[in-house]
């Protein structure tokens, strides 16, 4: 430890520590802008420059150590005036129009200059042109990067994709495609993590909230919504509501509200996936030779884009089963249209994701019905359908709790672990074990797949057939690692459950944005307690999946079910 | 008002003097990688304030030229923006009245032709093909990429044996290096833009010196893969090293008698001192290379057989031939050349110069080696013959000026015309043609022509020719290994396209070039050899911890240079010329460093590189 003094408090803080790290931790807040703490702590908005006894130039407190006996001023004329015209120079960069960006109320430069009475600047606004397919899910504006290069960071040092990086010299620089790509030539998972950790609105994802006011708008239109497992666990947090407050039955009248003609739940059709996925690995692994080693999940977009372009030997690996939001729209624009008699031209289907891939998912020209519409018409995220409630200025707290629509309303507590890291394993190795041995397991008997670990090992025997060796990581780079050592063949198993986000959904790409705070596990837990409350935590105990086998798929994994919930992963390539 | 007055510096001008000097070094300290367009926009705004506004395509047209430019990295030019670019750079260049408008001109004009794709893609992509590959320019100019700014802040916690074998990471030879490297790292040494670069090459000659005996890294588990390097000299030895450290087994074939190609048999021993030497290739071998002395390969063993009995072969036999002047007399006795009488002197051969005039042909460094070595061997007079002009030489500066402290005379603008040999065939004099220097060539460098003089004949009882190397390809092209204007042919990972397994590096492929570029060939191809065998074994080192950079150094500081041992004592003998720094100017020096793995962008990209 060493002993410092910081606007004349002393304090003592670990050796090697940063200055902010110490400050902060004595209750001292430095301001920081581009500081991600230990991704990005590169000193390159010198906002939290401090100034140092003994040193001739202010210093950044980000990425430099403490030092023993070191008397440190956070709030010094030089400091106050340094951090003014530093934040006037990045203004004169970034496209001010605050009431227009997506971000506003959100945004750690406008808090920033707002803290500190920034009225007026003296600079001349130069701003680069946008150059962008505004078409693509993921989406970029020049004119408000203000080069902090957290994306840079973010895609490299977590996701391993590397695609991001600085773009030019000099006053010109900024951040672009790496290796002069343009995006949708790139191989990026549209995992939306860039956007998340971005502090300004540089970064977003495409907004299709005016496609889902048309089709509320369009009396001919049946509107239908699906919502995500994770998006329940943070639908609010926009609107500061409490837990307690924060629903899903809220949820689901903050939809009806919106004019949404029915309010169904993707927990349904994940309880669907993992009949049909569970299934499938039981067919597997009954007959071990006929298959490659080992199956993988395929729920999660991202981790499908990557896999498909950086392992692609492994893309027979994946399970055949869609993820549960197609397997929704497939249902939907079937079983559902049929059961109501609604024209598919009439019918729109519209999911809340806490996810930005998900919305190059449902573009994918294998997510079609027979009569190729799109099984999943409009995508929402997490983060829309809290702008869709804004723009309606919906009271959400004088609404009372309703539960989802049926028939696809009903969802167990192992759907609603889809959610969360670990959550498609648990779910699919509690059906998978009913499914060979005729009984079910206790619903916690599978507790070393959750958790916060990058990358989770465990063995589990389900009598009959034997010990099944799973794997769970969430995280790209973390899931580069599982992959290079199964790759080397280090390690052996036979299902690994893969979510690209850290956290998995709970930390999707297209949650909430909480500036310097990692949300997935607190919104995991929500997920992890709701299953822990559920009537049925079993998915091959869900009455309305019962009812859809009954009376239109007749069983996981027979003709139909093949046809509508299953997908060729080889039918589309990445760029 | 006076008739006339003595000029002074008003004070704008003096202030204005020191800007000058400061864009000189900040030009010199420009990092690899930056826009060319942007650069040349920089200049161009430079050359335009530089105009007397007298003519019109230089008052008028420069800030024409840079509006485009502008247009064209700000997004806002189209791609006819670039001919009127060019047109207008051509009509300058052709009508401007003096130099400032015309040399700025074609500085555009060179440049749209040079990288038009840059002016393209900043127009159709509004984005830079280029891009600051390694943001730590010492490291990014080191040809191995040796992790400088990690042993400088070594050295400066007193911590020798680390930074020694943090450099071993990247270049088995830390010791040669700290005598002979030629720096690279330090021409663009970021320090320069305050005062002068950093003294790296000092500052390793301090921590080889200083750090004791350091144990290499133990090897990896044996692959069972074997491997044979032909040529033991700094490129051989250290794809040998890394090879070894990555588990495989390693034969060395050597033709000389001793291990060390042209650190032993190129540089004399006063630039690097043997011992040293022999305790550098000791540490190497240690490692458990094996080693064939004397050993031609195509005579003692055929290369088709070393291919058979190895599972990959390095080839680094570097450029060991002499090259001649092809001037009449020749062949005369007394006619030595200079690889010949350096190779000699490796295996301590050492000639009696006593009493010679030597005349030695040539201007670069091997030139002023053997210019220096004949002093020492005892010559009353030795005179460097050069057709160019001093300033031409390819010589190091402080070569040239060591030889002439040194008693050497220069001879330059003298291309020689034949030798005279006396009746018994031995040469005793060299014939000169004087020389006027003339118009710039294609190579940047001006050209010497004949000059409207008579020929000159300087007395000469030994010539020693040191015009350039060639590399011994006969038995290896036999072997079908391709060859293409003297040098083999290798891709830049150092594989050959024709034969699989084999690959080639350093001065065989290069020509003659400098050891760290060799070092640098040695371990690209250990790197890509491992692969081939298909392997991927990391080289790293566990120094990993560094001191926290300085938060205060930045005010102007002088350099700490290495002191040379007096000229008239020197050139006595063949020990070692240049002086060691004290720990005080060490530790001082190591201070200065500017840290530009933390400071700068190397807090984002980093800039050491940890691991290969």
């Amino acid at each position: 430890m060493v002993t410092l003094t910081i606007d004349g408090k002393v304090i003592s803080a670990p050796e090697g520590a940063t200055i902010l790290e110490a400050a902060r931790a004595n209750g001292i807040n430095i301001p920081s802008l581009c500081y991600l703490k230990d991704i990005n702590q590169i000193a390159a908005c010198r906002v939290c420059v401090v100034e140092i006894e003994g040193i001739t130039r202010l210093m950044p407190a980000c990425d430099n150590q403490v030092a023993e006996g070191m008397v440190i001023r956070t709030n010094s004329p030089r400091v106050r005036e340094a951090r003014r015209v530093n934040l006037q120079l990045i203004l004169s960069q970034h496209d001010c129009r605050c009431a227009t960006c997506v971000r506003s109320g959100n945004c750690t430069l406008q808090t920033l200059a707002n803290d500190m009475n920034l009225l007026d600047t003296p600079y001349e606004t130069v701003l680069p042109l946008r150059r962008w397919n505004k078409t693509l899910p993921l989406q970029r504006d020049a004119a408000k990067c203000i080069k902090c290069m957290r994306c840079v960071q973010i895609c490299d040092k977590v996701q391993s994709l590397n695609i991001w990086d600085v773009a030019g010299t000099g006053s010109r620089t900024t951040v672009n495609v790496s290796k002069n790509r343009k995006l949708e030539e790139a191989d990026c998972a549209y995992c939306g993590q860039c956007i998340t950790h971005c502090p300004v609105g540089a970064l977003s994802e495409r907004d299709d909230t005016a496609k889902a006011f048309a089709a509320l708008a369009d009396p001919d239109k049946i509107t239908v919504i699906q919502v995500a497992p994770a998006v329940r666990a943070a639908w609010a947090e926009d609107f500061g509501l409490p837990l307690d407050v924060a629903t899903p039955g809220r949820m689901v009248s903050a939809l009806k509200s919106l004019g949404f003609d029915y309010v169904y739940d993707t927990n349904f059709s994940a309880d669907l996936t993992i009949m049909e996925e569970g299934s499938e690995f039981v067919e597997r692994f009954t007959h071990k030779d006929q298959y490659p080693w080992p199956m993988f999940t395929s729920c999660c977009p991202g981790w499908v884009r990557f896999v498909k372009s950086q392992f692609p030997d492994f893309v027979p690996n994946l399970s055949t089963a869609k993820s549960p939001q197609q397997m929704f729209g497939a249902v939907a624009k079937t079983y559902f249209a049929e059961k109501k008699g609604i024209p598919l031209e009439k019918l729109k289907v519209i999911s809340v994701m806490p996810c930005v891939s998900k919305k190059a998912e449902s573009d994918l020209p294998t997510m079609r019905g027979d009569s190729g519409c799109k099984d999943v018409d409009i995508v929402l995220t997490t983060r829309e359908l809290a702008r869709l409630l804004k723009s309606d200025h919906v009271n959400l707290r004088n609404l009372p709790e309703q539960p989802f629509d049926s028939p696809l309303g009903t969802g167990t507590g192992a759907a609603v672990i889809f959610g969360a890291t670990g959550g498609v394993m648990d779910a699919a190795l509690r059906s998978a074990y009913f499914l060979v041995t005729g009984r079910n397991p206790d619903a916690d008997a599978f507790l070393p797949v959750r958790g916060m670990d990058g990358w989770k090992e465990a063995a589990f025997d389900i009598p009959g057939a034997g010990t099944v060796r799973v794997a769970v990581a969430h995280g790209l780079g973390n899931t580069r690692k599982l992959m290079e050592a199964l790759q080397a063949g280090k390690v052996h198993y036979d299902f690994v459950e893969i979510m690209a986000c850290p956290g998995g959904c709970a930390g999707g790409g297209g949650q909430p944005i909480h500036d310097g705070l990692e949300m997935a596990a607190l919104r995991g837990s929500v997920l992890w307690e709701l299953d822990h409350n559920s009537k049925f935590r079993f998915s091959h105990e869900n009455p309305e999946v019962h009812a859809l086998y009954d009376e239109y798929l007749e069983q996981p994994l027979s003709h139909k079910a093949h046809h509508l919930l299953h997908t060729d992963h080889t039918a589309w390539s990445m760029p | 008002m006076s008739r006339l007055s003595i000029r002074t510096k008003s004070q704008a001008e003096a202030v204005v003097e020191d800007l000058y000097h400061s864009a000189e070094r900040r030009i010199a300290s420009s990092p690899p990688g930056l826009c060319p367009v942007d650069m040349t926009l920089t200049f161009l705004n430079l050359c335009h304030a530089q105009s007397c506004g007298k003519c019109v395509p230089c008052r008028v047209g420069l800030g024409q030229l840079s509006t485009l430019l502008r247009q064209v990295l700000d997004g806002e030019a189209t791609l006819e923006t670039i001919d009127t670019i060019e047109a207008t750079a051509r009509v300058i260049h052709d009508t401007a009245d003096c130099a400032i408008g015309i040399d700025a001109a074609l500085q555009v004009l060179l440049g749209v032709r040079g990288f038009r794709d840059d002016y393209v893609s900043h127009i159709t992509e509004g984005r830079c093909l280029g891009g600051l590959e390694n943001p730590v320019p010492c490291v990014a100019l080191c040809p191995a990429g040796v992790d400088i700014p990690g042993y400088v802040a070594l050295v400066s916690e007193g911590r020798y044996a680390d930074a020694v074998k943090l450099i071993r990471k990247d270049n088995p030879f830390p010791t040669a290096c700290a005598y002979i490297c030629e720096h690279p790292c330090e021409a663009r040494c970021r320090r320069g833009m305050i005062d002068n670069p950093i003294n790296i090459r000092g500052l390793k000659k301090f921590a080889v010196n200083n750090a004791g005996d350091v144990p290499n890294p133990s090897c990896a588990p044996d692959t069972g893969k074997r491997v044979a390097i032909v040529g033991g000299g700094p490129g051989g030895l250290s794809a040998a090293y890394y090879l070894r450290l990555m588990g495989h087994q390693v034969t060395v074939y050597e033709k000389q008698k001793k291990l060390g190609g042209m650190l032993r048999y190129g540089i004399p021993s006063y630039r690097f001192p043997r011992e040293k030497l022999d305790a550098e290739i000791a540490s190497i071998l240690s490692t458990g290379i094996e080693v064939r002395l004397e050993t031609t390969i195509g005579e003692d063993i055929s290369y088709n057989d070393l291919r058979k009995q190895y599972d990959a072969l390095y080839l680094a036999i570097g450029a060991q031939t002499d090259k001649k002047t092809g001037i009449p007399g020749e062949d005369s006795e007394g006619v030595i050349s200079a690889v010949e009488l350096l190779r000699g002197i490796g295996d301590d051969i050492m000639p009696d110069f006593t009493g010679k005039k030597v005349v030695v042909i040539g201007g670069g460094n091997v030139a002023m080696d053997v210019t220096r070595s004949a002093i020492r061997l005892g010559a009353e007079k030795v005179s460097c013959v050069y057709r160019r002009r001093q300033a031409d030489m390819t010589a190091l500066a402080e070569e040239v000026e060591g030889a002439l402290a040194e008693g050497a005379e220069l001879l330059t603008l003298q291309a020689p015309v034949r030798i005279e040999a006396d009746e018994t065939g031995h040469a005793a004099a060299l014939w000169v043609q004087p020389q006027i220097i003339g118009p710039v060539g294609r190579d940047g460098r001006p050209r010497p022509n004949q000059a409207d003089a008579p020929e000159v004949r300087i007395p000469a009882d030994l010539i020693l020719v040191a015009i350039g190397q060639g590399v011994e390809t006969y038995y290896f092209e036999q072997g079908g290994v391709p060859v293409r204007r003297g040098s083999f042919l290798a891709e830049a990972d150092s594989s050959l396209d024709t034969q699989e397994g084999v690959f080639a590096g350093g001065d065989c492929v290069t020509g003659p070039a400098t050891a760290i570029r060799a070092i640098a060939a040695g371990k690209v191809a250990a790197a890509n050899i491992d692969d081939y065998l298909g392997f991927h074994h990391v080289i790293t080192t566990d120094v990993q911890i560094l001191p926290p950079p300085r938060l205060n150094n930045l005010p102007p500081h002088g350099r700490v240079n290495l002191a040379e041992r007096e000229a008239g004592e020197r050139k006595k003998d063949f020990a070692c010329i240049e002086c060691e720094m004290s720990l005080e100017e060490a530790s001082t020096e190591a201070k200065r460093c500017l840290r530009c793995d933390h400071f700068g962008y190397g807090s984002f990209k980093g800039g050491r590189i940890e691991r290969w």
